[in-house]
C-alpha cells in the first residue's frame, strides 16, 4: 500500500466515507466482474476488506454479549459495538511491528491484531487455552507476539504503560510507533497528563488514540471535561491533536497514517480524537440510562460503520447486496465455529492457580 | 574487599550492571545532572550519558509507569523514587501494572524493573517522608521486596534486583547510606529470598531487616553480658520470606522478637509471628513478641521521633522478658 502518498494526500485534509461517497458515478470504471472500479482513493478491495474486518467484530462482539446474557462469561465485559472503525481504520494504518495498548475493552483491537477469535472466547470462558490462560479475562488480555501489550482494568493507567513502550522504542533506536488506546473518561486521569509531558518532552514515538464514545461509563463528556474538545487535550504539551470522524474507517485510517507518519519521523506524539459511539452500555451490567433510546438509534442508523461501508460498496456497484449478505453470512460461521472451538478447550487447570506470579512457573 | 559506603554500593551495582547490559537504564527525578537526591547516582550520567541515566519531572505515576511500559518490551529499567513515600502516587503502578501483568497474561509478559530509594524514618522530616512501606509491598503476590542492611548486601542484592525477571521492591534507608563496610571485590550477586544469620545464638532469636539490624546487634551485645546468647537474623528480603531460616532458628533458641521500624498492625513481625505460630508452637518457650514503631503518624520533634521508634532498650527489655531473667 502506497501509504506515504496516501499520507501527503491527506495531510490536508482528510477523506471520509462522505465525500468518497460523492464522487460521481463517472469516476467508476469498470471491473473485469462486471462491477464498476472504484476510484475511492482506496481500491475497492480495501474497502471490502474494511468491511469484512468491521463486520467481524460487530458479530463477534454480539456474540460474546449472547454468551454471557447465558452466563457463559463472568465478571466485567466492555462490548466494542458500535467502535468498530477505529480499531479497523487504526489497524490498517499500523504497521505490524508496531506495539498496541489499550484498556479493558480490548478484545476487538486483540482480534484486529491478528489473533484468533476463539482465543478471546476462550479466555472470557475461562479455559487453559484463552489467551492470558483463564487468569486475565475480559479486561486483561495481552499478546506480545503480535505487539499487543494488553487489555489493562484500571482507567488510564495504560497511558503511562504505552508512552513506556515508546520509550523502549526510541531507546532501542527503532523505527516503531506505539499506539496507545485511551478513553474519553481516562483523558481526564493525572497519570494520563504525566505521561503526555514526557511524550511531548522526550520527542517519544507515539499515536493517542482517544476513543471519544461520548460517555465515560455513564457520564457524557461534557459533564467530565472541562473543555469537550479532547483533541486539544495535549496542547499545553505541544502535542497536536486531531479530530476524526471515528464512526469513518477511512477517515480513521487517513488520519492515523498521518499520525503515525508524525511520530516516525521523529516529531513526537499526536493526539486523535475519534469521535465514536458505543451501543451497547458501558459494561454489560449497565442498563444505559443516563441516554435515550432515540439517541442510539439516530447513530445507529446515520452514522453506523458497517453500513456506512456495505451501502458505499452497493451504490458504488463494487458489490451486490446479497454478497455481502453472504460476506455476513460467512462471518457469522466463523464465530460461531469459533465459539464452538472455545467451548470445547479444556477449563483452565487448578494446578495453573498458582503459577505465573513469578518468572520461573510459581 | 574493600570497604564502601550503602551509598557507593548502590552505585556500584548500578553501574556494573549498566556496564554489562545495555538494556539496564536508571530514571528518577534527579538522578542525572543532580546525581541523585541523596547522592546516590554520582558518576552515573558521565559515564553513561542522559539516554541511560534519565531525570523525569516529578511525576512518580507517570513515570514509574514508563518504567514499567518500557519493561514489557524487554528493557530493565532501575526506577529511583526520590523517597518510597512519594511512590504513594505511583502505587498503582507498582501493584496493579507491574505486579499483577505477569499473572493476567499467562505468563506472557514478564516485567524485569527495579523500584528504588529510600525507605522509613531519616531525620525529623515528620510524617509524610518517614513511612515505612516494607509490609504495604510484601503483601503482594508478584512483587519482590528487598531491604538490605550493609554495604554487601546493598551491592549484591541489587545486582540480583537488576538481573531479576520480575519486579523488585528495593528499599534503602536514608540512615544507612553512609555506613560503610567490606564488600568483596568485582562482581557480587546476592541470593534472593535468603536471610541471614548474623550473629548466632541459643536464647533468643531477635529478627529485622533494614536499619532495624543495627538495632538487634546492639541489643546482642548488651545481652550477651548479661547472660544471654541473641541469635541475630538479617531477613534482607522480605518477599518472599525465608521462612526455612526462622523457622530453624527459633526451633533452636525457643523464642523470638520481631523488630520493625514500621508500624505493628499487619506488619512483617505479623506474619513472622503468623508463621512462628503456626509451624513451631511446640518449640515456643515464651510468647512471640514485636518491638515496634508506634502506630501514629511519624512526629517532627526529635525525642517525640525517638520515642515512636524502635530503640535498643526496649529490645533488650522484651528479650530478657521472654527468657524470664526478670521475673
Amino acid at each position: 500500500m502506497a501509504a506515504s502518498k496516501r499520507v501527503e494526500e491527506g495531510a490536508g485534509e482528510l477523506s471520509p466515507l462522505a465525500s468518497l461517497a460523492a464522487r460521481p458515478a463517472a469516476a467508476y470504471e469498470p471491473m473485469p466482474n462486471g462491477h464498476e472500479q472504484v476510484d475511492l482513493g482506496l481500491p475497492p478491495g480495501e474497502l471490502l476488506d474494511i468491511h469484512r474486518r468491521m463486520l467481524l467484530l460487530r458479530r463477534l462482539e454480539e456474540r460474546i454479549g449472547q454468551l454471557y446474557a447465558m452466563g457463559e462469561i463472568g465478571g466485567f465485559c466492555h462490548l466494542y459495538i458500535g467502535q468498530e472503525a477505529v480499531a479497523v481504520g487504526m489497524e490498517r494504518a499500523t504497521r505490524s511491528d508496531d506495539p498496541v495498548i489499550t484498556a479493558y475493552r480490548c478484545h476487538a483491537h486483540m482480534v484486529v491484531r491478528g489473533v484468533a477469535p476463539e482465543l478471546v472466547i476462550g479466555e472470557l470462558l475461562g479455559k487453559a487455552e484463552g489467551v492470558s490462560g483463564g487468569k486475565g479475562g475480559s479486561m486483561h488480555m495481552f499478546d506480545p507476539a503480535r505487539n499487543f501489550y494488553g487489555g489493562h482494568g484500571i482507567v488510564g493507567a495504560q497511558v503511562p504503560l504505552g508512552t513506556g513502550i515508546a520509550f523502549a522504542l526510541k531507546y532501542r533506536k527503532t523505527d516503531r510507533v506505539c499506539v496507545t488506546y485511551l478513553g474519553d473518561g481516562a483523558i481526564s486521569q493525572g497519570q494520563v497528563a504525566e505521561a503526555f509531558n514526557m511524550a511531548a518532552l522526550w520527542k517519544l514515538p507515539i499515536v493517542y488514540v482517544v476513543e471519544n464514545n461520548q460517555y465515560g461509563m455513564g457520564t457524557a463528556v461534557d459533564r467530565a471535561s472541562a473543555v469537550s474538545a479532547l483533541h486539544k487535550r495535549g496542547e499545553s504539551f505541544g502535542i497536536p491533536g486531531q479530530e476524526v470522524d471515528g464512526m469513518d474507517p477511512v477517515a480513521v485510517e487517513w488520519a492515523g497514517l498521518t499520525a503515525l507518519e508524525h511520530a516516525r519521523s521523529g516529531r513526537g506524539p499526536m493526539l486523535l480524537e475519534m469521535k465514536t459511539y458505543r451501543y451497547r452500555g458501558h459494561s454489560m451490567s449497565d442498563p444505559a440510562l443516563y441516554r435515550t433510546r432515540e439517541e442510539v438509534q439516530k447513530v445507529r442508523e446515520e452514522r453506523d460503520p458497517i453500513s456506512r461501508v456495505a451501502e458505499l460498496l452497493v451504490n458504488a456497484g463494487v458489490v451486490e447486496a446479497d454478497q455481502l449478505k453472504a460476506v455476513d453470512r460467512e462471518i457469522r460461521a466463523t464465530v460461531m465455529e469459533a465459539v464452538t472451538a472455545a467451548q470445547t478447550m479444556p477449563d483452565a487447570d487448578p494446578a495453573e492457580l498458582m503459577t505465573d506470579i513469578y518468572s520461573g512457573g510459581s | 574487599m574493600r570497604e564502601i559506603s550503602v551509598r557507593e554500593a548502590i552505585r556500584d551495582a548500578m553501574a556494573e550492571e549498566m556496564r554489562r547490559d545495555e538494556s539496564v537504564f536508571l530514571m528518577g527525578e534527579e538522578v542525572a545532572e543532580y546525581e541523585g537526591a541523596y547522592k546516590v547516582s554520582q558518576g552515573l550520567l558521565q559515564e553513561f550519558g542522559p539516554e541511560r541515566v534519565v531525570d523525569t519531572p516529578i511525576t512518580e505515576a507517570g513515570f514509574a509507569g514508563v518504567g514499567v511500559g518500557a519493561a514489557m518490551m524487554g528493557l530493565r529499567p532501575i526506577v529511583e523514587f526520590m523517597t518510597w513515600n512519594f511512590a504513594m502516587q505511583a502505587i498503582d503502578q507498582i501493584v496493579n501494572s507491574a505486579a499483577k501483568t505477569r499473572y493476567m497474561s499467562g505468563g506472557r509478559l514478564s516485567l524485569p524493573v527495579v523500584f528504588r530509594g529510600p525507605n522509613g524514618a531519616a531525620s525529623q522530616v515528620a510524617a509524610q517522608h518517614s513511612q515505612d512501606y516494607g509490609a504495604w509491598y510484601a503483601h503482594v503476590p508478584g512483587l519482590k521486596v528487598v531491604a538490605p542492611f550493609d554495604a554487601a548486601d546493598a551491592k549484591g542484592l541489587l545486582t540480583a534486583a537488576i538481573r531479576d525477571p520480575d519486579p523488585v521492591v528495593f528499599l534503602e534507608h536514608e540512615l544507612l547510606y553512609g555506613d560503610t563496610g567490606q564488600v568483596p571485590d568485582g562482581e557480587h550477586v546476592a541470593e534472593l529470598g535468603r536471610a541471614r544469620i548474623v550473629r548466632p545464638g541459643r536464647d533468643v532469636t531477635l529478627v529485622s531487616w533494614s536499619r532495624g539490624v543495627s538495632a538487634i546487634l546492639a541489643a546482642a551485645e548488651t545481652l550477651a553480658g548479661q547472660d544471654i546468647e541473641a541469635e541475630v537474623i538479617d531477613l534482607r528480603t522480605l518477599r518472599p520470606l525465608d521462612r526455612a531460616t526462622l523457622l530453624s532458628s527459633v526451633q533452636r533458641t525457643n523464642r523470638i522478637i520481631c523488630v520493625e521500624e514500621g508500624w505493628p498492625s499487619c506488619g512483617i513481625g505479623a506474619e513472622v509471628i503468623a508463621t512462628v505460630s503456626a509451624e513451631v508452637f511446640d518449640a515456643l518457650d515464651a510468647p512471640p513478641r514485636r518491638v515496634s514503631g508506634a502506630e501514629v503518624p511519624m512526629p517532627y520533634a526529635a525525642h517525640l521521633e525517638a520515642l515512636a521508634l524502635p530503640d535498643v532498650e526496649t529490645v533488650v527489655r522484651v528479650a530478657r522478658e521472654v527468657c524470664y531473667v526478670d521475673v
